[in-house]
């Protein structure tokens, strides 16, 4: 071993600490789903017993699992989760890759204006609006629909502005003008041209939406009223009030809500990181 | 650079029409309304009464309302001082070209980051918890001294919320430090190096000066972010503020006055000091940036 290798050692020391402290939470969730309630209480991780490695496999079980489906609308929930976040993110990656090119790749009067409506409006808090959006809601017919939980959610000025400075990076003008003079219309540029230049950005930016509509808490308590509407976020938390003292069950339910997103991030998380980072080191 | 124009006319209007007629609907349109509910006195949606400043003048003077600015401070405070630490030493550790699995274990620091504040609190409140809780049977285990009921959420709730928001937080800011770290110039390091400058001595005066801009935006955005804090105690702590309202937040008591009150005019009262006290911090960071920049 080199010396340089050997100095790595208590780097690795300290990683491995870390990555163990951070595992622990994710660990302790799977084996408390996988428990029945005494076992719960018996063993921190898997139950001791005489199978192999000195743990009663056979004593894990599904049950928290098929209980969550069958005695509550989880899959209910999960289909309105799946819903809600896909046409969000979707709607909202398209809506904020149009206004971000509008921004950076035009020319047009009100430009300079409209780019500091963008900027101004990342300040302003979500919590200002949670009241009188109630009210708007209220007084557009949307409480109580999907609409009213999608419509304010697919224009964050955020996404246009990090669209705008992925655009301003990835997408010279000379493409643009070379499109144009052989005829190309606006739509047909933007499709086939813009689009595939900022990829990385559209991946990144449909992950952070889906995770932001299926994580969100405050949202659907405001817009939604009856429980069969209810996404994952809330049907979870809900079950506790209910079931406060079933741990394995809560477990159970709180793995389904995370299992499909993390499957999603390890899909696109390489566009994730990098999109996530060039708005904040380059821009 | 000026893009040239060579486009028809409408077309950046096009492009930038859907999202800004959805702004002036969904968000420009509720702050008009939510300044002028800061000066009404509502129940319910249908009835309001103007009642000038009284909204924010009972505000000042609301005792509840000055223990949710305190712990909310506190929680930020933490964020600071203890969250964004371990985020850049995990930078830092993860930064050597020599490290083997780096990929794997930047991938295990960010993981938190994707579960839901709902989800997060869903779990710590189980792991807090007196008896059956993992954290004081695990401290309890490594450490015989450690007292199994430790009341976590009774009398040390900050604490718990700092905790989880470090285990939540520290992995998604680490990106942002390990992607400022990379830009960090390496013949400057070099030259330091050879000059005699300790790993200490080149932190302090190549990597920090270096990564200082990322590092200012990163500090702004936690500011924001803590000062939004509502879903992780409200789960946490039972849909409440804890024994005592030692959890309250100022977001979890907007939440709180608005729709479980039913009073929108306070609850807009409070938004708009939160938004005040937002406006101020993100002003304060660009002057900083600026000063720097200027010398």
């Amino acid at each position: 071993m080199t010396p340089r290798r050997a100095a790595l050692i208590p780097v690795y020391v300290a990683l491995i600490f870390f990555a163990v402290i951070t595992l622990i939470p994710f660990i302790w969730m799977i084996t408390s789903a996988l428990k029945t309630p005494e076992d719960y209480f018996t063993s921190f991780f898997l139950p001791r017993g005489e199978g192999w490695g000195g743990i009663a496999w056979e004593r894990l079980t599904a049950d928290n699992f098929r209980r969550l489906f069958r005695e509550f609308p989880i899959g209910r929930a999960m289909v309105n989760s799946c819903m809600l976040a896909s046409v969000t993110s979707t709607l909202a990656t398209f809506i904020c890759a149009m206004g971000g090119y509008g921004l950076a790749k035009f020319s047009f009067r009100g430009r300079t204006w409209l780019t500091s409506l963008v900027l101004g409006a990342l300040i302003i808090p979500g919590p200002l609006l949670i009241a009188p959006s109630y009210q708007l809601l209220w007084q557009l017919g949307l409480l109580n629909s999907y609409a009213g939980l999608i419509l304010p959610a697919i224009a964050p000025a955020f996404g246009v502005f990090l669209f705008r400075q992925a655009m301003l990076n990835a997408v010279p003008p000379e493409l643009l003008e070379a499109a144009r003079i052989d005829g190309a219309g606006e739509f047909r540029i933007f499709f086939t041209i813009v689009i595939p230049l900022v990829r990385p950005m559209i991946g990144a930016f449909l992950l952070i939406t889906f995770l932001g509509a299926w994580n969100n808490f405050i949202g659907p308590q405001i817009a939604l009223q009856s429980p069969e509407a209810f996404p994952l976020s809330v049907a979870i938390n809900n079950l506790r009030g209910l079931h406060g003292t079933e741990y394995g069950l809560i477990m159970s339910g709180t793995l389904v809500s995370i299992a499909p997103v993390m499957c999603l991030f390890l899909l696109l998380q390489r566009d994730f990181i990098s999109g996530l980072t060039s708005g904040a080191v380059k821009g | 650079m000026k893009p040239t124009r060579l486009h028809a006319a409408w077309a950046p209007w096009v492009f930038t029409a859907p999202f800004l007629l959805l702004f002036l609907l969904f968000t420009a349109w509720p702050l008009l309304q939510s300044l002028v509910l800061a000066f009404q006195q509502t129940f319910g949606p249908r009835s309001t009464r103007f009642v000038g400043f009284d909204n924010f003048a009972f505000l000042l003077r609301d005792p509840l309302f000055w223990q949710a600015v305190r712990n909310t401070v506190i929680y930020t405070a933490g964020a600071i001082f203890v969250q964004l630490p371990v985020a850049l030493g995990l930078a830092l550790l993860l930064n050597r070209p020599q490290l083997r699995g780096r990929a794997l274990f930047r991938l295990i620091f960010f993981s938190p980051s994707l579960v839901g504040l709902v989800f997060v609190g869903l779990m710590f409140h189980l792991m807090f918890q007196k008896h059956t809780g993992l954290i004081n049977a695990g401290l309890h285990t490594l450490f015989s001294s450690w007292d199994p009921e430790f009341a976590w959420l009774d009398a040390y709730i900050m604490p718990s919320l700092i905790i989880a928001s470090v285990w939540l937080y520290a992995g998604f800011n680490m990106i942002y430090f390990l992607a400022a770290l990379q830009n960090v110039n390496r013949e400057l390091m070099e030259a330091a190096e050879i000059d005699g400058a300790g790993p200490w001595a080149r932190f302090r005066h190549v990597v920090l000066p270096e990564i200082r801009p990322v590092a200012g935006f990163v500090v702004l955005l936690s500011v924001i972010g803590s000062f939004q804090l509502f879903e992780l105690p409200w789960v946490l702590l039972n849909n409440s503020g804890g024994p005592g309202n030692n959890g309250l937040t100022i977001v979890m008591y907007l939440f709180q006055t608005g729709f479980l009150t039913g009073d929108l005019g306070y609850a807009s009262a409070i938004g708009w000091v939160l938004g005040l006290i937002l406006v101020g911090a993100a002003w304060a960071q660009a002057r900083a940036a600026r000063k720097e920049i200027s010398g």
